[in-house]
């Protein structure tokens, strides 16, 4: 069976996708970065801390340890541009950003990407989860970050197929477990 | 390739490309009957479909805008998205996966067979499986079915692989890879299918079927077809003596065109014709065009339907190969000890990762989905396809207040699932459930309907002209020279994916029509 290999990345994909978010990235890796101040550059109309605080409500939506932080920044990209255009929108992601944290802060203590708990931030986000934000950010993430080319690989997904001459001689039935 | 005048009186207009209309201007064209297609959508094909899940929705599915209501979870999960069809030339057959499955002959007759069933509008189609035998024979020759006239039935993929090993052992006898129309070897110009995977975006290799690239070239090729592109019909006229003479569309731009015409044919889609009908409403027709029963829009039907996708502990890679791979019939029987009439199809299906995020448990998120979503690769999956009863209260009605780009009322649909539709998607559920069990799945989820694929049933055949919208030939009973081409004229659904019983209406369609022409009844 032609089986895949998840954890490759090639050099090239991850250079590329270092340009498309903050500079510098490219270099440090995402990880290395400290949650409040990375974004600076990439999201100045929402601001480095609320950015922060989007990509981990992203990431606690959608889990995926294997992705590093730029996934799910990416799509949070989208809330950053509709802030620089609409001031309702950036005003309403303002606000319901102070909602969770003082949720937060009530029950855990803590602002809402400071919980250390995921289960204990989920449950935070459970009870917003009715709020236009949350599901704003839900629903670009369902269509955005399974989106991404680059996160295929990751999953087992090879794409396109047709210049390749389809799997009619790479594996469409190859299975040998059964 | 024909250019006919907008002003020439003698064609016969066509609304829409798809099954019904693409095929019906193929047959009438090589009959020497002058006919033009006018289809809202642009012009694609192998050169330029995309691998790609949502690009391809982008460039050929229908996007305008649609509203719903009734208490399918459709309407709560994609308000905005009752169908997913095609707005281009070859209409949904440049989405579709090829499944080609004649009709079982007590479906002809399910209100015979099924008896009178509560809260359901059931009806006899006055047609039978007699009377439709030479006409599938045909449909199924043009489109290549697998397994009909001598042709192999296609590999099985992975996903196809696993199925049938479940099958297996849950004791069915009725499976195999399917009547597909795809090329599993080169035939009628076209080349034989690479397991390419992306039959849903449209085939690259132009191996599947569809009228938008196989058909209607075909009635081109004669001189006496026009397919007209980006050309979305707004209303039907007629005469002072009720009878139609043209139609007004508009065009990319928005400019607004009349074509006249001797006769009209709607294949639009089960959305979209009953919308057209009931918006060239007039004086003489106040509650729509050919509705004097009543029925224009009711009755609208989208199969009974869910899916089940089951992870394993070893990798499958369900997305290589073609979409739909293979069936189990045995659940498809009338058999009323299950607790429902009527009986369901089991047909394998992949999604690509993008369009699997999307669909595989709409608004859920949080660890439970990702972790499925994790499985993505050692995932098997079926599409269960059954028939749902009909229901007058199921209707495609124009919206009060909202319009399109073109001015003209968006449709709403309405659809509520009736007790049998139900029961019989918990025990297909079951049994596809335990069928990925019983070959090791670690787990499996129930997936609930898409946006409707398959949309059939709101210009319903009838033999009384009360009953319903056109007459065993899809010609409406109220205005002879106006006739319905497409799945709205579906009486019932039966379990069966529509196409080829679209295509052999419309083929059947076609003689009648050509008949009536000639010996001058219209
Ligand atoms: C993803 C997918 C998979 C499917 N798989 C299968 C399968 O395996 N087997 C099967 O049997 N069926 C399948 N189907 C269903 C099948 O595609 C449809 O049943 C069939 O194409 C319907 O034929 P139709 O003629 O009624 O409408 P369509 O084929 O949808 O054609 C309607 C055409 O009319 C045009 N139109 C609409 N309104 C206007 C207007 N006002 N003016 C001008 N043009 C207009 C539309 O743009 C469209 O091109 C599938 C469908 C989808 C979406
Ligand atoms: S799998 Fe076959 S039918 Fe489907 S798109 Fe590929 S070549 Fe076409």
């Amino acid at each position: 069976m032609r089986v895949l290999n998840k954890k490759a990345i090639s050099r090239r994909s991850f250079l590329k996708s270092g340009t498309v978010t903050a500079l510098g990235l490219t270099v440090m890796g995402p990880m290395v970065i400290g949650k409040n101040n990375a974004w600076s550059a990439t999201f100045k109309t929402i601001g480095a801390d609320d950015a922060a605080t989007l990509i981990q409500m992203a990431r606690d939506t959608y889990p995926h340890d294997f992705l590093a932080d730029r996934f799910y920044a990416k799509v949070i990209e989208g809330v950053e541009a509709q802030a620089g255009k609409d001031k309702a929108f950036k005003s309403m992601v303002g606000k319901e950003l102070k909602k969770i944290n003082s949720a937060a802060k009530k029950k855990y203590k803590a602002n809402y990407k400071d919980i250390n708990r995921e289960l204990e931030r989920v449950d935070i986000l459970k009870s917003n989860e009715k709020s236009p934000l949350f599901q704003k950010i839900r629903g670009d993430l369902v269509v955005g970050l399974y989106n991404n080319k680059e996160v295929w690989p990751k999953f087992g997904y090879e794409g396109e197929s047709a210049s390749k001459g389809g799997y009619m001689s790479r594996g469409f039935n190859d299975i040998d477990w059964l | 390739m024909a250019k006919f005048s907008k002003s020439d009186g003698d064609v016969v207009v066509i609304i829409g490309s798809g099954a019904g209309g693409g095929v019906l201007g193929m047959e009438l064209a090589m009959k020497g009957i002058k006919t033009v297609i006018l289809e809202a959508g642009g012009r694609h094909g192998p050169q330029d479909f995309v691998n790609d899940e949502w690009a391809s929705f982008g460039q050929i599915s229908w996007l305008d805008k649609r509203t719903t209501s009734g208490d399918w979870r459709v309407s709560r999960d994609f308000s905005g998205l009752p169908s997913w069809i095609v707005k281009a030339v070859g209409g949904s057959t440049l989405h579709w996966a090829g499944a080609s499955l004649r009709f079982q002959p007590h479906e002809w007759k399910a209100r015979t067979t099924y008896g009178n069933v509560k809260g359901a509008d059931l009806l006899d189609w006055p047609i039978d499986a007699k009377e439709m035998a030479p006409w599938y024979a045909r449909a199924e020759n043009h489109m290549g079915t697998t397994g009909t006239n001598g042709i192999p039935r296609l590999p099985g993929n992975n996903n196809y692989k696993v199925f049938a090993a479940g099958a297996k052992k849950m004791g069915y006898k009725q499976f195999h890879t399917g009547n597909m129309s795809i090329n599993s070897q080169p035939r009628d110009g076209r080349g034989a299918c690479a397991q390419i995977g992306f039959c849903f975006q449209g085939c690259k290799s132009g191996a599947k079927w569809s009228s938008g690239y196989v058909s209607i070239p075909k009635g081109e090729a004669t001189g006496k077809l026009e397919c007209r592109s980006n050309s979305q019909v707004l209303k039907i006229e007629h005469d002072k003596s009720g009878k139609v003479d043209g139609v007004v569309y508009a065009d990319k731009d928005g400019k607004i065109h009349k074509q006249r015409a001797r006769i009209v044919c709607v294949a639009g889609n089960s959305i979209e014709s009953p919308r057209l009908l009931l918006n060239s409403e007039s004086n003489m027709f106040k509650n729509g065009m050919a509705n004097s029963s009543g029925q224009v829009g009711r009755n609208y039907m989208r199969h009974m339907t869910a899916s089940t996708y089951a992870i394993f502990e070893k990798p499958v890679y369900f997305y290589r190969g073609t979409t739909m791979a293979g069936i189990i019939q045995d659940e498809s029987r009338h058999d009323t000890s299950r607790g429902f009439v009527g009986g369901y199809e089991l047909e394998t299906l992949a999604l690509g990762l993008p369009f699997m995020a999307a669909f595989l448990d709409p608004g859920q998120w949080g660890r439970e989905f990702s972790a499925s979503m994790e499985g993505y690769d050692h995932m098997a999956g079926l599409w269960i396809v059954g028939e749902d009863m009909p229901q007058a209260s199921n209707r495609v009605t124009l919206h009060k207040k909202i319009k399109d780009q073109h001015g003209m009322p968006v449709p709403n649909v309405n659809f509520s699932d009736h007790e049998n539709d139900i029961k019989m998607r918990n025990h297909a559920w079951k049994q596809s459930t335990a069928l990925y069990e019983s070959v090791g799945a670690t787990k499996t989820i129930q997936t609930p309907p898409y946006p409707s694929t398959h949309n059939l049933g709101t210009n319903r055949m009838s033999a009384k002209a009360s009953d319903g919208v056109v007459n065993k030939y899809g010609q409406t009973w109220d205005i002879k020279n106006l006739f319905v081409s497409d799945g709205s004229q579906f009486t019932t659904g039966a379990a069966e994916n529509p196409t080829l019983t679209i295509v052999a209406l419309a083929m059947r369609q076609a003689k009648y029509i050509a008949k009536q022409m000639s010996s001058k009844a219209i």
